[in-house]
């Protein structure tokens, strides 16, 4: 976009996680490792050696998932206002300018109809990149309009999570966020079409205290951070050494709160099983 | 959230927070006037005198409330909580334990009673009054269990067609490792997923402290009333100013900034109604209080009786849809009030 100016170079950016790593090397958090980052972009951001899952970038995520050609957005213009006014050390209104240049898109969720080997598909990606994918209006509505589309189309549902939470920087209305695509996806779930989630690192807060954990089906990637309070608050709570592996796909798989957990490399095939077994039947 | 108790002044055994000391004193020495006056008429002019100016100097003191200090009421150690109001509103009340899973969480309390001449389900968070009562009922933070519990209840009022009301009363659903074992999200998230499409009409109430998930669990209402000095925010001011200040000791200005007041969330659209409390503060007067809560819940929910099942839950669903505020391709209005 072509409309920010100058002084939005100036915000400090280092909180917002990177999707893509970038350099010609990368250093892989699980094995220490250091990769070529091309053959790491090759292989879809996952650690040929240990098979640790780096960040993937919507649009890479997109193409890795739907049948080529077959997305098309929608929603790209809704755009979050200020509603409070809000400001901390920075005003709202410069963060989420400096999130949309860091993250290219308009707020922290993508969303529109694709088809995943020829089964028509509504679907949401999140953006980690932009305010650590927090849920706040604009997310909120287009989720919503996910499982909206979703029912008029008599299509599958399919939200791919990466979220810390309620975006706080619009206080209450964010909260209410989870019961607006709870809603929804109720009322989607009571004509019988199925809903996949699948959950990225990390989904937490608000985001799994709604319609990530509502999944007809979900899945997670490896490892993923799956939550809804934060391992430090929770320390702060109870003063003792947490569990190991807590709060991680494996830890929730183990605890009955999974599915199933999928490599990021047969996420296509397992969603495309998965649909051919759950969605609408042909009518003959 | 960490949450440091609000600062109490101790005199006696009468909690007080400090912007209540003046009146509190000063009705000492009405006091205190009464019981030396032993009837004796010559006193009654200045004591009449001293009465009006505590009410005056009361008055003055509530109405420049700074948002920080609506939060130090909602958490005031006397306020009246959901069993106070049941016990006042409903009192043929028959409490129902247990989510038939793993336990029974005394942190969500709920069950029938008759209420305005008909039975209904009345769910809501509990706190302790005492010690051990506070540590029994896990300070009003919910487990699973509890979430889960409300939602049998809500299922049975459903299928027998009794009205719902929830009292809304936590600082958060309980952050601790054998909630999130049980499935602390997937609770929270079914809870939502469950109350929006029930057939009965549904009143919700926020009568402390709303915070966060874990009170928006039981508040998926046709209508969401609050009291006049309960919050409700998306995160206590604590979590908020640590997170986004960096800095707890910025609770007050995270507190402001959040607009998590009765008033606040009455211009965001977000509640239909703020409940008058009793003056100075819904704890000095459970009485008056729970008549003013009361006298509210009772007017909404005749207007849901004469709703359709079905209409019920459109109008819940429409209640919620329109929650937010955004602007969609190049329309530069915000659709949300100011
Ligand atoms: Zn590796």
């Amino acid at each position: 976009m072509a409309w920010y100016k100058r002084e939005d170079r100036e915000d400090d950016l280092s909180e917002e996680k990177r999707s893509v790593p970038a350099g010609v090397f990368t250093k892989c958090p699980g094995c220490r490792a250091v990769l070529d980052t091309d053959n790491l972009n090759k292989n879809h951001n996952v650690c040929p050696q240990c098979e640790h899952h780096f960040p993937l970038a919507s649009a890479r995520r997109l193409e890795l998932i739907l049948d080529p050609g077959s997305f098309v957005e929608a929603d790209a213009t809704i755009e979050s206002v200020d509603p409070l006014g809000f400001r901390d050390s920075k005003k709202y209104g410069d963060r989420l300018r400096a999130a949309r240049r860091v993250s290219g898109g308009a707020d922290a969720v993508r969303a529109g109809s694709g088809r995943i080997e020829g089964t028509p598909v509504e679907i949401g990606v999140f953006v980690f990149e932009f305010m650590g994918g927090s849920m706040g209006s604009v997310v909120g509505e287009k989720v919503t309009r996910i499982f909206e589309r979703a029912l008029e189309r008599r299509a599958p549902a399919l939200v791919f999570s990466a979220s810390g939470g309620a975006r706080m920087q619009e206080g209450v209305l964010s909260l209410m966020q989870m019961a607006k695509t709870s809603a929804a996806l109720g009322r989607l779930r009571e004509v019988g079409l199925p809903y996949i989630s699948v959950l990225l690192n990390p989904t937490t807060g608000g985001v799994a205290a709604s319609f990530a954990m509502l999944g007809d089906v979900i899945l997670a990637e490896p490892k993923a951070l799956i939550a809804f309070a934060g391992a430090r608050v929770i320390q702060n709570t109870i003063r003792q050494r947490l569990p190991p592996g807590f709060q991680r796909a494996e830890f929730l798989l183990d605890h009955g709160f999974l599915d199933k957990i999928v490599h990021r490399n047969q996420t296509r095939a397992t969603l495309a099983s998965l649909l051919k077994l759950l969605g609408p039947r042909a009518q003959s | 959230m960490a949450q440091t108790a609000a600062p109490l002044v101790r005199a006696g055994d009468t909690p007080m927070l400090d912007f209540e000391r003046p009146v509190v004193e000063l009705e000492r020495k009405i006091e205190e006037l009464v019981r030396v006056s032993g009837g004796a008429t010559e006193l009654h002019p200045q004591i009449a005198l001293l009465g009006a100016r505590a009410r005056e100097l009361q008055q003055k003191i509530f109405a420049e409330l700074t948002p920080w200090q609506k939060v130090q009421l909602s958490r005031h150690p006397a306020r009246p909580y959901t069993l106070d109001y049941i016990e006042r509103l409903v009192p043929d009340f028959i409490e129902l334990h247990g989510d038939r899973r793993f336990a029974d969480d005394p942190a969500v309390v709920g069950g029938f009673g008759t209420f305005a001449g008909m039975p209904v389900l009345v769910v809501g968070h509990q706190k302790g009054r005492s010690t051990k009562e506070k540590v029994q009922r896990n300070f009003g933070q919910p487990k699973p269990e509890g979430y889960r519990k409300a939602q049998r209840l809500m299922e049975l009022a459903a299928r027998t067609r009794r009205p719902i009301l929830c009292l809304i009363d936590t600082q958060g659903a309980y952050p601790g490792v054998d909630a999130e074992e049980r499935g602390q999200a997937e609770a929270i998230a079914t809870s939502l997923e469950i109350m929006a499409g029930l057939p009965v009409p549904i009143v919700c109430a926020v009568i402390g402290e709303g915070g966060s998930g874990g009170a928006l669990a039981l508040g998926v209402a046709n209508r969401i009333l609050m009291l006049e000095y309960a919050t409700y925010s998306v995160i206590s001011p604590e979590g908020c100013a640590s997170i986004l200040w960096r800095d707890d000791g910025k609770k007050a200005e995270a507190a402001a900034a959040m607009k998590m007041t009765a008033t606040d969330l009455l211009r965001l659209g977000v509640v239909d109604e703020v409940v008058p409390e009793a003056p100075g503060g819904a704890h000095r007067d459970h009485d008056l209080s729970a008549r003013n809560l009361g006298e509210a819940l009772r007017r909404h929910l005749a207007e849901l009786l004469l709703m359709a099942p079905e209409a019920l839950r459109n109008d819940r669903y429409q209640k919620f849809r329109h929650m937010g505020a955004f602007v969609e391709s190049g329309d530069k209005a915000a659709p949300t009030p100011a």
